[in-house]
């Protein structure tokens, strides 16, 4: 067994957000929150970047797009040409509409697969679900963790700091090697 | 705490500004918690079961023996016939699209606009979406007649080498639909990620914990986590909200591309639209408000939000009363003979004339009540009417649908239509079907989204006072 990180707990949306600020200003790097509900303003302190699951949904939309238009160009104008009413065997009218349903089938998946992706889920285990207090946290706890990895990291200052922030229930989680 | 709520008094605007608050009684987030899974948790009471046996009944011996005998049979079993080849299997397929509507509309549309109080109800109108679509999506698939072929629906390769027809709006209704299942199932079960795993994390037996700790994925709700999260779900109510107005307009294409008077109008996309959504914040209101008794939710689905549920029942009604109009107007303006009788005839005809009466009884002057504040605030008025508004749309479908094919250009023709003991039984079933997931769904899961209303209340605001933030910002 060898140390996760520490975890510090906090009451209020306000207490969790002022410490995420100290402990960013004491030049910590690897940590996070981990509340009930997404906090306004943390992506700020934490300097978190616009997320990338807009480009995923983006990315599956247009491609399902471009394939549905492939598609019935595909079937109705080139493998077995379609002549209803005189038309041309490929236009926009008949094919957006499909295409567009299929984008709007697309931009959803794309939008749950890259949430999944890039919170790396489904995971089995995760080291804090070890924490006891870790169960209070989808319920009215807020909590704070400075990771072991953390160049600053440090059994007896970290935990030194943390407290002098105010943070209550402070312990150290362990994970597996 | 003292400190806190003198703080507040001073900060908040004078009453006739203030905006309701999302939940009563500013109870705190631990209380909101327990409250709000405290249904799925807890025993599974009296009236449930009264309500649970007679829908699974309908769902597992009713519905499979209607559609055994229709499927085996053929759809002579039901009371199509020529010139009425679209019957009630047609019209039940639009009513269930339509109640589907109003659940996207609350949950994606509201969201989009920052509406806080959709939080308390979205989650249960997102699950009428996902069952109704499913019931809706049953019908097309029996109406073609053969159930087996059904798969002919679908671009598929085969040695008949033969492709589906894309110009016709029926085939763009198959995507549609099969889009609108898949899109709202993948935008409910995510929203209910977060919710999973605050059940997880109260689970007291080891089933529980095991099927809510895999429904929930692992997640942790972490800041990176809900960033992620909330991106994502913007992006998904973006697209919910572009199916609410593409699934019924292409609804409403199957109609208007046909050369039948009654059906032959530009104003259908957007009739059936605003009819949809129109005749789902009915069902909103049939569903919440008793619920909302009989779960101990007073305090979280207030009367200030069902009054607003009620005034967007009103104002669609009202669009769809002014499309009433516009139909009428223009079938008389058009100088077309066949559309002025099919129009006439909708109201003074030979058959279903009492029908026009009804809808236009339920749909123009019912929905008029709706004005009155003092009826918004009694719930049994509104249950009243939201059933009469589901009743009243029911009823312009089958006027839409029947109301124009018994009686097409050549009176050799005319016929008359009557749903037959299966169709009103496949109708049963459906419905049974409906409220038997939608009980299931009420005792098992997150019936209301618990970190969405968590984030809205002022308690789970870092900027406002009773958050936990010093100082006058609110």
């Amino acid at each position: 067994m060898k140390p996760y990180g520490i975890i510090a707990e906090f009451d209020s949306p306000a207490a969790i957000l002022t410490a995420a600020k100290q402990v960013r200003d004491a030049g910590y790097r690897r940590w996070d929150v981990f509340t009930p509900f997404p906090i306004h303003g943390i992506d700020k302190v934490m300097g978190l970047k616009n997320s990338l699951v807009g480009w995923f949904s983006l990315a599956m939309g247009g491609g399902a797009f471009l394939s549905g238009m492939g598609l019935l160009w595909f079937t109705n104008a080139f493998d077995y040409p379609l002549i209803v009413g005189g038309k041309p065997m490929c236009s926009i009218p008949m094919s957006f509409v499909p295409s567009y349903i299929l984008m709007v089938m697309g931009g959803a998946i794309g939008a749950l697969v890259g949430m999944l992706v890039l919170n790396q889920l489904p995971r089995l285990h995760h080291p804090l679900f070890t924490s006891t207090r870790f169960e209070l946290v989808s319920r009215d706890k807020f909590l704070l963790v400075i990771g072991a990895n953390d160049e600053q990291f440090c059994t007896v200052e970290t935990r030194r700091m943390l407290e002098s922030i105010g943070g209550t229930h402070i312990e150290v989680v362990e994970e597996e090697d | 705490m003292a400190d806190a709520s003198t703080n507040l008094k001073s900060l908040l605007p004078p009453a006739e500004l203030r905006r309701a608050p999302v939940v009563e009684n500013n109870r705190g987030l631990g209380w909101l918690t327990d409250k709000l899974s405290a249904f799925a948790e807890g025993k599974i009471p009296r009236w449930w079961w009264i309500l649970f046996l007679p829908s699974a009944f309908c769902a597992t011996v009713l519905l499979p023996v209607c559609l055994f005998y229709q499927v085996t049979t053929g759809v002579g079993v039901w009371g199509n016939n020529h010139p009425v080849m679209w019957g009630l299997d047609i019209v039940n397929f639009i009513w269930w699209v339509g109640v589907a509507h109003a659940g996207t509309l609350i949950s994606a549309l509201l969201f989009l606009t920052k509406q806080q109080w959709r939080t308390t109800i979205g989650r249960m109108a997102e699950a009428m979406t996902v069952f109704s679509v499913m019931m809706a999506g049953l019908y097309p698939a029996i109406h073609v007649g053969r159930a087996w072929y059904d798969w002919f629906m679908f671009p598929v390769p085969t040695y008949n080498g033969l492709w589906p027809q894309f110009r016709s709006p029926l085939m763009w209704d198959v995507f549609a639909v099969n889009t609108y299942v898949m899109v709202s199932m993948l935008f409910w079960f995510m929203g209910m990620i977060p919710d999973f795993a605050v059940l997880r994390d109260r689970a007291t037996t080891r089933v529980r914990k095991f099927i809510f700790s895999f429904l929930a994925m692992g997640w942790t709700g972490s800041a990176r986590q809900w960033h992620h999260y909330e991106k994502a779900y913007v992006v998904l109510c973006g697209l919910c909200t572009l199916l609410v107005f593409t699934v019924s307009s292409i609804v409403g294409l199957d109609f208007c591309t046909s050369q039948l008077a009654g059906w032959h109008a530009t104003i259908f996309p957007l009739y059936f639209v605003i009819g949809a959504v129109f005749c789902g914040f009915g069902m909103v209101l049939v569903i919440l408000i008793p619920l909302r008794k009989w779960c101990g939710l007073e305090n979280i689905i207030t009367l200030s939000h069902i009054d607003k549920v009620a005034k967007l029942a009103l104002v669609s009604g009202l669009i769809i009363d002014y499309i009433y109009a516009m139909e009428f107007f223009i079938a008389w303006y058009s100088g077309d003979p066949y559309e002025r009788w099919v129009f006439g005839h909708r109201l003074f005809g030979h058959q279903y004339w009492f029908l026009g009466w009804t809808l236009i009884g339920i749909n123009v002057l019912v929905t008029q009540l709706l004005w009155s504040k003092k009826i918004r605030r009694n719930l049994t008025a509104l249950f009243i009417i939201g059933l009469l508004i589901n009743l009243g749309m029911w009823t312009e479908r089958f006027v839409i649908v029947v109301g124009s094919l018994y009686q097409d250009f050549l009176p050799a023709n005319w016929s008359t239509y009557l749903p037959t003991r299966w169709d009103v039984g496949l109708y049963i079933g459906t419905l049974g079907t409906f409220f038997m997931l939608y009980l299931l769904f009420v005792k098992f899961l997150p019936m209301i989204a618990i970190s969405e209303v968590k984030g809205s209340t002022p308690q789970g605001n870092p900027h406002h006072p009773l958050g936990g933030a010093k100082g006058g910002r609110q």
